[in-house]
């Protein structure tokens, strides 16, 4: 037991009951249209704002962490897309970080062997299951288009025939499985999201490191996921009227259609607490991956001159300036200076100087 | 500066994106599909079961009824308010529903579903018989 995610999955059961009994009281006005249109509202505004909010934090240094050889001369092969020195590079090295999750490919896991000895292995594991989980969820949320478009758009068509390209029909008197055909994204987000929350359980150091915002949003696409495959394929809802009261949001018609189950109003709700949620939280990753300057600066310290942003003339007192002005003084306590004094020079054509003060004694 | 352009022009892409559905369907109603019956599905009133089970479940009763003929040999369904039916897509949905471009294709383009078994059932019993 840990309270951290105890208290995630608390909260998720807690906003499972509400969306349950708001339903049961004929709430549906509440659940079916107002939230989900504040909870899209806060999406796109507190994204805008966040983002923004970034936009304004200074980045006076170049801090691209390196991933193998600096640009140099020109007989050492230069890592264009781990040590990127020009904007192109920069782009491929950052569609390859979104697109393949590069970093957490380089994943390793350090290990003491026999004999004290220190090994470092290839840790591949969480980087299948974010790419599993992340391209899962891109699918399903292309293809939950069908319930926002008119006529639906070829894209969405052809993600679905390759999504339930897998055929498979299970018939028993008590499970029923494959007709409507069985779109393999869903299952695989939902085992994804299980997977990703077992990691944190199971390996000490990460459940060490995990808060309850780490384990909230995995409970709530968990939920997600499993009402989605409930309403599909064994708690059937009709499909048709759920279209109608989502065609209606997105026509700016909203209509509340006969025959929607409470399921569906519990998938809605959980969906609109992801949505809202998501700007507050370290789900904004889909934004700030944009703007990680370890990943998106250019590594051509060597042959340019960044200067700090900031740089303004600041009144100094140089070191020269110190000592001529203190010249005197320091020779006085014996302290070494850089430029010897007047005298010095003075001294060398001693017998001039020497005249004067003798004349002096002279005139005495 | 230009970064912050960079930025803005990031996040306008963004909110294209995210609000496609809102500008995708230019605001024209999109309601359910009405489903015209037949004179046969009228007269008959009610269809194998109740309609709310039939507008969720009747792929699933599809299902059962092709595992029924095709791996049990058992032809005859009964449904649960006591009568008999000849359990067959083309000869008997098809028969009350034969308009099955107004009804079961229409709601099937609404929810974007391509059942495949067009491709060995025929459409409409009548027409080519
Ligand atoms: C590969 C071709 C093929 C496809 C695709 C196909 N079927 Fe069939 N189906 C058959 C054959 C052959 C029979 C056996 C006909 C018989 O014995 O009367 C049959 C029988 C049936 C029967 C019972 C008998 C009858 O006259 O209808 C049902 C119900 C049925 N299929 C439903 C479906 C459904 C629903 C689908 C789509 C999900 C489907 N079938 C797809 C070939 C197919
Ligand atoms: C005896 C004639 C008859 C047969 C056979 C029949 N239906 Fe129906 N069906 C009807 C009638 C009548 C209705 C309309 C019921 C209503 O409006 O309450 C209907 C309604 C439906 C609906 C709901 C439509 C809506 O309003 O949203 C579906 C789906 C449906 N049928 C599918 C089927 C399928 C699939 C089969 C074959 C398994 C089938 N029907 C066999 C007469 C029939
Ligand atoms: C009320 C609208 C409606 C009507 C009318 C209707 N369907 Fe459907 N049908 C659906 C929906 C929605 C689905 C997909 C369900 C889902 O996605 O969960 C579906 C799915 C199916 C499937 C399974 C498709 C797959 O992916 O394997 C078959 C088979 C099917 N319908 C047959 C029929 C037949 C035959 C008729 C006409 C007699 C008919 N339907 C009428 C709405 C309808």
């Amino acid at each position: 037991m840990n309270a951290r995610y105890m208290v995630s999955l608390v909260t998720v059961i807690v906003l499972f009951l509400i969306a349950w009994a708001g339903t049961a009281l004929g709430l549906q006005v509440l659940f079916g249209i107002i939230i989900p249109y504040a909870a899209l509202l806060l999406f796109i505004v507190g994204f805008i704002y966040r983002v923004m909010n970034w936009s304004r934090s200074a980045v006076p240094f170049r801090i691209p962490t390196t991933g193998g050889q600096h640009k140099s001369l020109p007989w050492f092969t230069h890592a264009q897309f781990d040590c990127p020195a020009t904007k192109w590079q920069v782009v491929v090295r950052m569609a390859l970080e979104i697109l393949t999750f590069r970093s957490l490919f380089r994943n390793t896991r350090m290990k003491l062997k026999e004999g004290g000895r220190l090994s470092y292995q290839l840790e591949i594991f969480l980087w299948v299951g974010a790419l599993a989980f992340h391209y899962a969820f891109l699918a399903v949320l292309i293809r939950h288009l069908r319930f926002f478009t008119e006529p639906v758009p070829f894209f969405v068509q052809l993600i679905e025939n390759i999504d339930s390209f897998f055929r498979v029909e299970i018939i028993y008197p008590v499970f029923k499985f494959g007709i409507p055909g069985v779109f393999v994204s869903g299952i695989v987000l939902l085992l994804a999201v299980a997977y990703l929350f077992l990691r944190r359980i199971f390996t000490p150091q990460v459940r060490y490191i995990s808060l309850a915002s780490d384990y909230f949003p995995l409970f709530l696409i968990f939920g997600i996921a499993l009402t989605g495959i409930l309403m599909r394929y064994i708690t059937k809802i009709d499909v048709t009227s759920a279209k109608a009261l989502t065609m209606g949001l997105v026509t700016f018609r909203p209509t509340i259609p006969e025959g929607v189950g409470t399921i569906f109003y519990i998938h809605l709700f959980f969906v609109s607490v992801l949505l809202a949620y998501f700007p507050f939280s370290k789900l904004m990753h889909l934004g700030g991956i944009f703007l990680s300057p370890t990943r998106n600066l250019t590594t051509d310290t060597r042959t340019k001159r960044h200067v700090n942003p900031w740089n303004y003339p600041v009144p100094v007192h140089t070191y020269e300036e110190y000592e001529d002005e203190f010249r005197d003084k320091m020779i006085e306590v014996g302290l070494p200076v850089e430029k010897m004094p007047e005298p010095e020079p003075v001294k060398e054509d001693a017998p001039a100087k020497d005249e004067t003060p003798a004349e002096e004694e002279e005139k005495e | 500066m230009s970064e912050k352009k960079l930025i803005i022009l990031g996040l306008i892409i963004f909110v294209v994106i995210v609000t496609f559905p809102l500008w995708y369907n230019r605001g024209k109603a999109a309601p359910a599909p009405e489903r015209i019956l037949t004179d046969k599905a009228k007269a008959a009133k009610v269809c194998v079961r109740s309609t709310d089970y039939m507008k969720a479940e009747h792929m699933q009763l599809l299902d059962l009824w092709r595992d029924s003929v095709v791996r049990q040999g058992t032809r005859i369904y009964v449904s649960p308010s006591g009568k008999e039916y000849n359990m067959s897509l083309s000869n008997r949905c098809l028969d009350c529903h034969s308009n099955k471009a107004e009804f079961c294709d229409r709601c099937h383009n609404y929810a974007s579903v391509r059942p495949y078994c067009w491709d060995c059932h025929i459409d409409n019993p009548k027409e080519t018989s």
